[in-house]
């Protein structure tokens, strides 16, 4: 009804005076220009809080930068002192190496309990919310719960151990041991989220594919990895590169696990180089220093994905 | 054919095995979480530690909210304050949004996307220092608009409400309400957001939890006059880390709203998560 009369009146009002109506040129902007104010506040915000800091990130990495005083501008100083700087290769290899000890067995297990889970099994909503409740806790509350377990003298982890007859482990104390220690609540938070993703993925597969590759006599093994991770390979990609971009920035773990300090133990053992980028700037105020090696740290998750990318591709084929 | 579909699907005792073992890691941390909460701290300390709740809780809990140096009553109604404001309009800016990229025409529609796309695979720690000298600029550090303001809007909302729209609405329901003398907003407001509910309750309860969970830019910014309940924790956990049983009680209360959302929720969660995964 109201469709007819509002054509009619239009038609009715164009032909008494041959003008376009105040009412359509009104529909006629709002359908051109609604769609710009529907996306402008995202833009908007990003542009403020998103991009401009992430262009004045390099702006100020050229420069000598500090809280109070002269910002000189030093061309690529900031980044050949990042080249030898022992501290900031030290956060590098912490880095990669916690990231390639978190991220390894995190996806091999998410694979797995996907599987797990890709078949007909009774409490099925009960097993899935199961292994995703570590994600719903905060990074800070895992940190102090780790902290704890892994604590060198009234640590459950110690208790187990000594319980099996070992030597108890100065977790903090060791390169290797807190490592372990942070790939431990990194992999405990994440791999029940990305173990939902790859189950999604699995559940997109067709059955009969399965149906007859078992009819062709594929034992289940054959299966998963003829049919199932091949299949899987653009959401693996997709996890690989998440877990990439969170790993290379991790922060937040090994500082309430060395009790909120910067440095990472005392031989800076588990700093990574986010905790060096934030003691660079936020304690030392060197913000030029810091924020080369903010857009380091960039350039580096852009190399580390696209050499993920490279490897799963091929892995998958 | 049949014989081979039930071999195909059978799930033996040790699926249910490993599926247990799985959710017992899962769980245990936060179980201990719980134990050393409803504890006194010398009991911890024992061997054997206990493996059972207590009945402290009361006490480590009134020892939490006595604590000045965290303000952790503070940081509960900061955050729920902080986290409220920021999924409210992370869903109305990205169903908006989303609508828009999916089912109105307009110039530069495709480029613009990808720069959303693009925006999602930007670290927040690239921009944590000039973001930290803007909000000292204009003097917003030490006050909760910081930890507000530069998340009122996500890129993952956006694309996830776009691929969302576009199988959901069809465009002859948008172009019925065109006829019918709806302005775009009208449209958006009495048509699609009904129908983008479902989808957009799965983003708000992500966007709550995240926001609830965010540590790293609240630590920079803030201070412990304003904490976020994050950063009591973490202020508890620094000062106070030989007493476990306050700061574990601390850390059950920070999480238990979480909880009580994930136990209410849950199945909506995990659908958003396994759907996101087929569609990027």
């Amino acid at each position: 009804m109201t469709s007819s009369s509002v054509i009619r009146s239009s038609a009715a009002a164009r032909a008494a005076d041959g003008r376009v109506p105040w009412r359509s040129r009104l529909t006629r902007a709002d359908m051109k220009y609604a769609p710009y104010f529907f996306i402008a506040p995202f833009f908007v915000l990003f542009l403020v809080f998103g991009a401009f800091p992430l262009v004045y990130t390099g702006w100020v990495s050229l420069h000598d930068w500090h809280l109070i005083g002269d910002h000189t501008f030093v061309w690529f100083d900031n980044y050949t002192a990042l080249f030898s700087d022992p501290d900031f290769w030290n956060a590098l290899k912490n880095t990669v190496g916690i990231f390639v000890l978190a991220t390894v067995p995190q996806l091999l297990m998410a694979l797995s309990v996907a599987n797990l889970l890709n078949r007909k099994i009774r409490a099925r909503t009960f097993f899935r919310m199961g292994v995703l409740i570590p994600n719903v806790t905060s990074v800070a509350a895992v940190g102090i719960v780790f902290g704890q377990l892994f604590a060198r003298d009234v640590g459950l982890v110690n208790y187990v151990i000594t319980a099996f007859g070992l030597d108890a482990v100065d977790w903090q104390a060791n390169w290797w041991s807190s490592w372990i220690a942070i790939a431990v609540m990194v992999d405990w938070r994440w791999t029940g989220y990305n173990t939902l993703i790859l189950l999604g993925a699995m559940q997109a597969i067709p059955k009969d594919l399965y149906e007859s590759a078992s009819l062709d006599g594929a034992a289940p093994w054959q299966q998963f990895w003829r049919i199932t991770v091949p299949l899987l390979r653009p959401t693996l990609v997709f996890t690989v590169i998440i877990s990439t971009i969170g790993g290379l920035q991790l922060f937040t773990e090994p500082v309430i696990f060395g009790n909120g300090r910067m440095l990472g133990g005392t031989l800076g053992q588990f700093q990574t180089v986010t905790m060096y980028m934030y003691e660079t700037a936020f304690q030392r105020f060197q913000y030029g220093y810091g924020a080369a090696i903010a857009w380091s740290l960039f350039g580096l998750i852009v190399v580390f994905s696209l050499i993920n990318l490279l490897i799963v591709r091929r892995a998958a084929r | 054919m049949k014989a081979a579909s039930v071999r195909l699907w059978r799930t033996s005792p040790l699926t249910y095995l490993a599926l247990i073992v799985a959710c017992a890691l899962s769980l245990f941390p936060i179980y201990w979480m719980v134990v050393v909460a409803t504890r006194s701290n010398d009991v911890i300390n024992d061997v054997p530690p206990p493996l059972l709740p207590g009945g402290e809780l009361a006490a480590n809990v009134g020892r939490v909210f006595a604590n000045e140096h965290a303000a952790f009553a503070y940081g509960l109604v900061n955050s729920v304050v902080v986290s409220s404001v920021v999924t409210v309009s992370v869903v109305f800016f990205s169903t908006l949004a989303g609508f828009a990229f999916a089912k109105l025409r307009f110039r530069g529609r495709n480029g613009l996307l990808l720069v959303i796309v693009g925006t999602m695979m930007v670290p927040v720690q690239l921009g944590l220092i000039p973001l930290y000298m803007l909000m000292v600029k204009i003097g917003w550090n030490g006050h909760l608009q910081a930890v507000i303001v530069p998340f009122l809007v996500s890129g993952f909302g956006v694309f996830m409400m776009r691929q969302y729209a576009a199988e959901a609405i069809s465009d002859e329901l948008v172009e019925a309400a065109r006829v019918d003398g709806c302005s775009t907003f009208r449209i958006y407001w009495n048509v699609v957001l009904p129908v983008l509910r479902p989808a957009a309750a799965v983003l708000g309860l992500l966007t709550f939890m995240q926001t609830w969970n965010e540590f790293i830019w609240p630590y920079a910014v803030l201070d412990a006059n304003t904490p976020t309940v994050q950063l009591s924790l973490s202020l508890l956990a620094t000062a106070y880390y030989t007493d476990y049983a306050q700061v574990f009680a601390a850390t059950a209360l920070a999480t238990l709203p979480l909880f009580a959302v994930f136990i209410l929720f849950g199945r909506q969660i995990i659908g958003g998560i396994m759907e996101g995964s087929i569609k990027s």
